[in-house]
């Protein structure tokens, strides 16, 4: 086993273990701290998996998936089932974002546990079961694998709302699982389709459509398509999303936010393009339409909006429309696009749900209408808030504008009198989300201090400050030097749009 | 060494502008205007815009042809951008202009933002993040002017906006400084819908967003028109153009240095910055020069009779800054980016002065209203002698500097319209023209009133004690009044006209800036005639508002020809009420939708389940009727096979 076989399957491992030795461990704090610890042994070994070999020196054309480290072992061999996970340029910085949000939000844990639920070391031991979840997805190159991985998050998130959210948790809980269920349906069938088609499950081989039939593909590519529309989400298929977020705990909207919807989208790019690209080519209109409905609507829906927290999902919708626009361009520029888009949407939207939480569990209160004049009284607070949401409003330099400006450009370059309506459509939707965002900072902080801001302190715990930081850090860093997300992404992105333009 | 000061314009105030973030916001003793947080603030903020001005005017010296050095920033599937400089005569000549405003700005600030004789309370100025914010604007504002690639001068241009509007929202005092803040973001990113998709066009069709690569580019004709009318969307947004002018004056609600920084000498200025540094671009699309030509025009008398009736110093001076912005657009329209620069030059002296002394006036009398002020020439001599010659060059008064600066403005236009010189139609030529020479009587007529309300006359605030201000307020405002009053005479100067060649290299055309004709005495004879009509009317009464001879146009000028219910009955309003339905639609149509297949199928199963809960006698012949129906089946089918 090469030291690169023994990571990927640390990194599986070592949540897995620490999950069950945070619930394990006797005494609240301890199992917090055994869990915290696993989140960051975690986040280490995700770090080193960029090593590995990238070029591709051998003969013939190059293949569409080119993992740096595989592990590829038999699994079930009655059915055969393989285990088979690896990483490249696609994967690792979804990889890496996952592993540093998981930790982040334990360390949150470790200073508060949202209140009303059940203990802390569950919490724990439950965000770590959704990091396997979510990291296995991302490192799953068989795609019965894949599903299996794509299903383990949603019970343990299940759990998270319903145990640790708001008034109406179980509501939103319940609509949170069976709508997610019913994706999950249809991801079945499509994986299924795809299988029983092509006579495996190999991702590495299946990629670039592996002798399916027209037919077939454009079945496949429908169904997988709705499937990972429903985790994205795209709009129509979005509506579980507000409700999960709003009632959602602190930690558990960072991480539905951060890193689960990018199982949608991730799983998009892999699998739907890359098992059925000829059905891509046949849906992206009509997915690029979605996109730009999304965009357009999940702005104006912002703009009409009066609470915080729901408002940040639905910006989410917006964001995602954008990244699912540049998918549905099938460019090269598009593809990496939405890549970054996804990273830089899981680090600043994490950041807006932190800061929303910490709002909300100070002022009690999450309704605009109540929330008024912040930098009176928290500036450091207000200031991350402006920050943070000036970040999301994709200003040039900070992380969030690449992904939106370049889903644009991607849509102008596929040219024709449809993609540039739609390019057109979507950057007016960028000012969308100027209008909205503005509007939430302009009611927030701006103003006299309402009854609801008037008592805060102005001061931030250290376990606050040290949980953001590397988020707002994040935003900088990538705003700055995109190629950190990038330019291991070029080589993969170039080979699976050959693929699909073949 | 060049590359070095290049990178060094806007990164020295940026890392002020970081590090100055870091400082506590509201520190102890920041009520009293003292404390060590404070003190961090002003030295970071001043060396940051002292050290840009030193790089600048090195540059000056190390630069006359154009030199440019980039790196790859990142390539997004085979587009190529680029992190880069990219300098000529013309960027360092206006990264001077903006780095020595910036540095006024900076020591004028730490005067202004302190308690000052008209609080009744203790203010926290919150002093930290504005001077931080200060520094991160000259960064940005340098940025867009060094910038070799399309991609980093939008990060500038962006980043110069939203400090834009945490500047103007910076006074906690003014409770309608916040909406003006947005509206001000709000409006210019409008416009940036259009500069973003123009920069997409030209960077898709080269391949590359490097400015040398798109100037090397063949286009077509048609990619070429819709790029130039693109970029000139966010053109308009960020130079307050007509139709997207509406955020300037209320931007006015920014503390005064930052009127004079931002919304006078040099973000406003970016639009024509850019679109003189893709002059060539435009210059092959005269459907786009034409455009921008009516477009300047309209913005010119626009903003030069919304001038007129103003009662708010600070608003008049904005709508001034609307119009001289007119005379830049439109000299690029008629084809002379070197006019439209020269003009952008003395204007960044002479309004930052006029900002700056009409700041020195509300310190001293704690009211913008000019309605509140008169008679303040002998308790304030060095304030009106800076702000003579501050209103001189605006209205063009010779020999200070606007005068041969909208000089070089006409003469261009009057060349496009006579004989047909320059890429744009002579029409526009005509237009541009007439406008300006319209505009010249009109701004004599709006100065003249200006100096007339504030500084002669008995005075109207009899309770205050107005007095020269203090030297930290005094010397910034001196030293702006020198290239005020004599930048003008560098037209004069060979090395100066060579800079300002659109484009820098061979290809560029000889500049000729002054224009030493007959026609000089038309805009002489009206500027004359504007400022005699004004002093008539107020010697007749000298306490009354000479803005009252506009009659029943007064109110409609004064609320600038009512452009803001137009846009907010056009956009605001409808945008609103469509966010609304969106809302609504969404959580009872498509969630309503989900929720209602959910209440359903619960429905659905109650029922079955109460079929399935019956008594005995109804069960039993459910179960023979079942059995019954199996058994019918089975003999049909039987039967039939």
């Amino acid at each position: 086993m090469t030291f690169g076989q023994f990571l990927l399957v640390a990194v599986l491992a070592v949540p897995a273990l620490g999950a069950v030795a945070a619930a394990a461990v006797p005494g609240d704090r301890a199992g917090r701290l055994v869990g915290t610890a696993a989140a960051a042994l975690t986040l280490l070994a995700t770090l080193p998996l960029v090593g590995g070999d990238h070029g591709w020196f051998g003969y013939g054309p190059r293949p569409a998936v080119q993992a740096w480290h595989q592990v590829d072992v038999s699994w079930v061999p009655g059915l055969d089932l393989r285990f088979h996970l690896g990483v490249d340029g696609i994967s690792w910085p979804l990889v890496v974002l996952t592993a540093l949000l998981t930790l982040l939000c334990c360390g949150y844990t470790l200073w508060r546990v949202p209140s009303g639920g059940g203990s802390g070391r569950v919490l724990v031991a439950l965000l770590l079961v959704v990091e396997v979840g979510i990291l296995g997805t991302f490192l799953a190159l068989d795609l019965v694998l894949f599903f299996l991985f794509f299903e383990v998050v949603l019970l343990p998130m299940y759990a998270i709302i319903a145990g640790w959210g708001g008034e109406d948790r179980r509501r939103a809980a319940r609509k949170f699982a069976l709508y997610t269920l019913f994706g999950s349906v249809l991801l079945l069938v499509g994986v299924y389709v795809v299988v029983a088609a092509a006579g495996t499950a190999d991702l590495v081989t299946l990629t670039g459509g592996a002798g399916l039939s027209r037919g077939t593909q454009f079945a496949a590519f429908t169904l997988l398509a709705l499937a990972f529309a429903v985790k994205s989400p795209l709009w129509p298929l979005h509506s579980w999303l507000p409700d999960a977020h709003t009632q959602a705990p602190t930690v558990g909207s960072v991480i539905l936010a951060g890193v689960l919807l990018k199982m949608g989208t991730y799983g998009l790019i892999r699998v739907a393009v890359g098992v059925a690209p000829e059905g891509a080519r046949w849906a992206a209109p009509v997915l690029g339409v979605l996109a730009v409905a999304a965009i357009l609507v999940g702005g104006l829906v912002c703009l009409a909006q009066d609470e915080l927290k729901r408002l940040i999902a639905y910006s989410s919708v917006g964001h995602m429309g954008f990244v699912l626009l540049g998918v549905a361009t099938l460019t090269a520029t598009g593809l990496q696009a939405a890549l970054i888009g996804n990273i830089a949407h899981g680090v600043i939207t994490g950041l807006l749900f932190f800061l929303a939480g910490a709002i909300k569990d100070r002022a009690h209160t999450g309704s605009l209408a109540e929330l008024s004049g912040l930098r009176e009284t928290a500036p450091r607070l207000a200031g991350l808030l402006g920050f943070a949401a000036v970040a999301s409003l994709g200003l040039p330099g900070l992380a969030g504008f690449w992904g939106e400006a370049f889903a644009v450009v991607a849509a102008v370059r596929r040219g024709g009198g449809l993609w540039t309506t739609l390019a057109v459509l979507a950057a007016l939707g960028g000012a969308l989300t100027a209008a909205y965002l503005l509007r939430l900072l302009r009611r927030v902080t701006h103003g006299r201090p309402s009854p609801a801001v008037a008592p805060l302190a102005p001061g931030l715990a250290a376990a606050e400050l040290t949980a953001w930081a590397p988020l707002v850090l994040l935003a900088l860093a990538v705003g700055l030097a995109p190629a950190l997300v990038l330019s291991y992404a070029s080589g993969p992105v170039d080979a699976l749009v050959g693929v699909v333009t073949r | 060494m060049t590359g070095l000061l290049a990178v060094a314009l806007p990164g020295v105030p940026l890392v002020a502008g970081l590090l100055g973030l870091l400082l506590p916001p509201s520190p102890r003793g920041a009520a009293t205007g003292e404390g060590p947080a404070r003190r961090a603030a002003i030295a970071l903020g001043v060396a940051g815009a002292a050290l840009a001005l030193v790089a600048a005017v090195a540059l000056l010296f190390r630069v006359d042809g154009p030199v440019e050095a980039a790196t790859e920033w990142v390539d997004l599937g085979g587009l190529r951008i680029t992190l880069g400089w990219r300098l000529d005569g013309v960027a360092v000549l206006v990264a001077v202009a903006v780095a020595a405003v910036a540095l006024a700005v900076q020591v004028y600030s730490i005067g202004y933002l302190r308690r000052g004789p008209h609080d009744d309370v203790e203010v926290d100025h919150r002093y930290p993040p504005y001077a931080a914010q200060i520094s991160l604007f000259t960064a940005a504002m340098l940025t867009v002017v060094v910038s070799g690639d399309l991609i980093l001068l939008l990060v500038g241009w962006e980043v110069m906006g939203i400090c834009s509007y945490l500047l103007i929202a910076h006074d906690r005092r003014l409770p309608e400084a916040p909406a003006a803040a947005v509206k001000a973001f709000l409006v210019t990113r409008v416009g940036d819908v259009g500069f973003l998709l123009g920069i997409a066009l030209l960077g898709v069709g080269a391949g590359s967003f490097r400015i040398a690569d798109v100037l090397a580019h063949d286009y077509s004709a048609g990619t070429l028109t819709a790029a130039c009318l693109l970029l000139l969307a966010g053109v308009a947004g960020k130079s307050a153009q007509f139709p997207l002018h509406t955020w300037l004056p209320d931007a006015m609600a920014g503390p005064t240095p930052i009127s004079a920084l931002i919304h006078a000498a040099t973000m406003v200025a970016a639009g024509v910055y850019a679109v003189a540094r893709l002059f060539p671009l435009f210059a092959q699309a005269p459907a786009a020069l034409a455009v921008l030509g009516v477009m300047a025009a309209v913005t010119l008398l626009l903003g030069a009779f919304a001038a007129t009736a103003q009662d708010d110093i600070k608003r008049v001076l904005a709508w001034s800054t609307v119009s001289q912005i007119g005379y830049m657009t439109g000299a690029l329209a008629v084809g002379a980016p070197a006019a439209a620069l020269f003009h952008l030059l003395t204007h960044a002296a002479f309004k930052a002065l006029l900002f700056l002394a009409a700041g020195v006036v509300i310190h001293a009398v704690g009211t913008t209203l000019m309605s509140r002020m008169g008679g303040l020439r002998a308790a304030m001599p060095v304030t009106f002698w800076c702000m003579l010659i501050g209103l001189g060059a605006l209205a063009g008064v010779p020999p200070l500097s606007g005068f041969w600066s909208k000089d070089g403005v006409l003469a261009a236009a009057q060349a496009a319209a006579l004989d047909g010189a320059g890429p744009a139609p002579a029409w526009v030529g005509w237009l541009v023209w007439l406008a300006g020479l319209l505009g010249v009587a009109v701004t004599a007529w709006y100065a003249t009133r200006l100096l007339l309300r504030t500084f002669f006359g008995t005075t109207r605030v009899p309770l205050a004690h107005p007095h020269d201000p203090p030297a930290v307020l005094r010397w910034p405002v001196l030293l702006l009044a020198v290239p005020a009053a004599l930048l003008g005479l560098a037209a004069f100067a060979p090395w100066f006209v060579d800079r300002l060649r659109v484009p820098a290299d061979a290809s560029g055309e000889a500049v000729e800036l002054v224009h030493l004709a007959p026609n000089l005495v038309l805009p002489f004879l009206l500027l004359l005639l504007g400022a005699g009509i004004a002093w008539a009317g107020w010697r007749r009464d000298p306490a009354a508002d000479p803005a009252r001879f506009l009659g029943p146009l007064r109110p409609l000028f004064a609320r600038a020809f009512r452009l803001d219910d137009v846009q907010h009955a056009l956009v605001v309003r409808p945008a609103t009420a469509l966010a609304r339905v969106v809302r609504t639609g969404d959580e009872l149509g498509v969630d309503g939708l989900v929720e209602g297949s959910g209440r359903a199928a619960v429905e659905l199963g109650g029922g079955l389940a109460a079929l399935h809960r019956a008594a005995l006698p109804r069960a039993a012949a459910g179960v023979l009727a079942g059995a019954l129906l199996i058994g019918l089946a089975v003999a049909l089918i039987g039967v039939t096979s």
